[in-house]
């Protein structure tokens, strides 16, 4: 065999490929599902920890501003591997999928916290005078003048680090969580051939290509066009 | 000139102090604005200007003195402050419109958050107030889409949306291209020519001229000089009015 026709074999082999690509699939929509999930919890709650921090109560913010540096210090990783070996001992047993999607929401929602904080400390303090100036309140002036004009200059930074995020579920495999790149190893120990390796990165690419192509349009669409 | 002895004033305030950690704004200011009439404010930059106009509607709360605007006391901790604004307007040096809303939704959000006007209701009050301002067929661009003096006067449409009892303006015109400067001012002619109560801290001599009951010189956080503006412009008591009227004057 010359060396092409013996990297053909190992990662382009059709047949083992049409043998795993129900299990890859499988792999992928759990991927999506796990994604979907870690995307809305941890934009939500980042959100959230944010808009509580702007009330300014001392002792809440120290809180938020830990828990926020905790969660982007700590390679995600070893969040994984603490809550999937570390819970249990404790009493709380999570699945893999449940420790996976805990883990990357907890630090998509620190990383979020600071994104969305940056952008409601950006919008001028003239806007909270305007709008207190006609009566209305600290927190009708964060719903109607400061928050829109803060999610408008956070999207592009968001939408990356979101991505980057939900990449993150691949090191769900580490579980045992039987995402694209799970389903992908598992195939390839059965079959002791990597091409489902090579059928993993191709639905990896389906899935983030066009992720990546809608983060760059949100780019050019929302840079500070005002 | 109007009679400024028929009603007690609409804005009362006594004794005012302000201090910012170690610099001290306000040494004990008085200002009484009686109904219909313009009080016009100059000084110095730096002078305190701006904070004295900011304790008038408690976007500061002065350290010691008492504020009455329209009845109501300003700095008693049972005053609904957000109450009390509806009827304080106030325009900013800076315009600071929304940049998200387009004029007409600039106008509402408060017709509509703070005194629970519906959209139809809000829209109509808006579009009246933005035509008072000349800029009723503007009512659907964004601020972004508008002149410096454009923006300022629906600066001035936000404000006057809400029928407040007195307006306070901040150098509505330091931050025009002089040509708009124009404009802006002859709007605020005819807000006082309709009777509102107005403060406006500017630097529009031939507007106080105009159009100033009472002139007010500010140094140093306190209240040098008072009186109509031809006694203030024409023959000012002290060195430093003169000093600061002639610099102006040369601009
Ligand atoms: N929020 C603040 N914190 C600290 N210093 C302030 C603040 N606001 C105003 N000052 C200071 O108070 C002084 C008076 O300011 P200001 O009232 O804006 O004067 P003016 O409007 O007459 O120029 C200035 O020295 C200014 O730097
Ligand atoms: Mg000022």
């Amino acid at each position: 065999m010359t060396g092409f026709e013996n990297f053909a074999f190992s990662f382009l082999n059709m047949k083992v490929m049409a043998q795993y690509l129900p299990q890859i699939a499988q792999g992928f929509v759990l991927t999506v599902w796990l994604a979907v999930l870690i995307v809305v919890a941890g934009l939500a709650s980042g959100l959230a920890l944010a808009l509580v921090r702007s009330f300014g109560i001392r002792p809440l913010n120290w809180l938020i501003i830990f828990v926020v540096d905790l969660f982007r210090a700590l390679p995600p990783l070893v969040i994984i591997v603490l809550l999937f070996f570390g819970l249990p001992a404790a009493g709380l047993g999570l699945s893999g999928f449940a420790a996976t999607w805990l883990s990357l929401t907890l630090v998509l929602m620190a990383f979020s916290e600071e994104i969305f904080w940056a952008g409601l400390t950006s919008v001028h303090k003239g806007q909270w005078e305007a709008s207190r100036s006609t009566g209305l309140t600290f927190t009708q002036t964060l719903r109607h003048v400061v928050v829109p004009q803060a999610l408008r200059i956070t999207i592009p930074p968001l939408t990356n680090r979101t991505i980057a995020i939900t990449k993150g579920t691949a090191l769900g495999s580490v579980v045992g969580v039987s995402e694209i790149l799970g389903a992908s190893q598992s195939a390839m120990s059965f079959s002791a051939n990597p091409s489902p390796l090579m059928l993993g990165a191709i639905a990896y690419l389906v899935l983030f290509i066009p992720v990546v192509a809608f983060g760059r349009w949100v780019e050019s669409r929302f840079a500070w066009k005002r | 000139m109007r009679n400024a002895h028929s009603s007690p004033p609409i804005v009362q305030a006594h004794g005012l102090w302000k201090r910012f950690g170690a610099l001290t704004v306000l040494k004990g200011v008085d200002l009484e604005v009686a109904e219909k009439q313009l009080v016009f404010i100059i000084g110095p930059s730096g002078s305190g200007k701006s904070t004295l106009l900011r304790c008038l509607n408690r976007l500061e709360t002065p350290d010691d003195g008492a504020i009455t605007i329209d009845g109501i006391n300003l700095l008693s901790p049972k005053t609904d402050i957000n109450k009390a604004r509806q009827r304080i307007g106030m325009v900013f040096q800076s315009f600071n419109l929304y940049p998200h809303m387009t004029a007409r939704q600039n106008v509402t959000l408060a017709l509509r958050k703070v005194l629970g006007r519906g959209k139809e209701e809000a829209d109509i009050a808006a579009r009246h107030a933005l035509d008072r301002v000349g800029l009723g067929e503007r009512m659907d661009h964004f601020p972004a889409q508008l002149s410096g003096g454009q923006q300022q006067r629906v600066a001035i449409a936000r404000a006057i949306a809400l029928e407040p009892r007195v307006m306070l303006f901040d150098e509505p015109t330091s931050a025009l291209d002089p040509e708009l400067v124009g404009g802006v001012l002859s709007v605020m002619r005819e807000l006082r020519e309709s009777g509102m109560t107005m403060v406006v801290v500017s630097h529009e001599m031939a507007f106080a001229r105009a159009a100033a009951d009472t002139v007010i010189f500010m140094a140093d956080g306190e209240k040098l000089e008072e009186g109509p503006p031809a006694q203030i412009f024409e023959q000012p008591q002290h060195e430093r009015t003169r000093s600061f009227i002639r610099q102006i004057d040369r601009h």
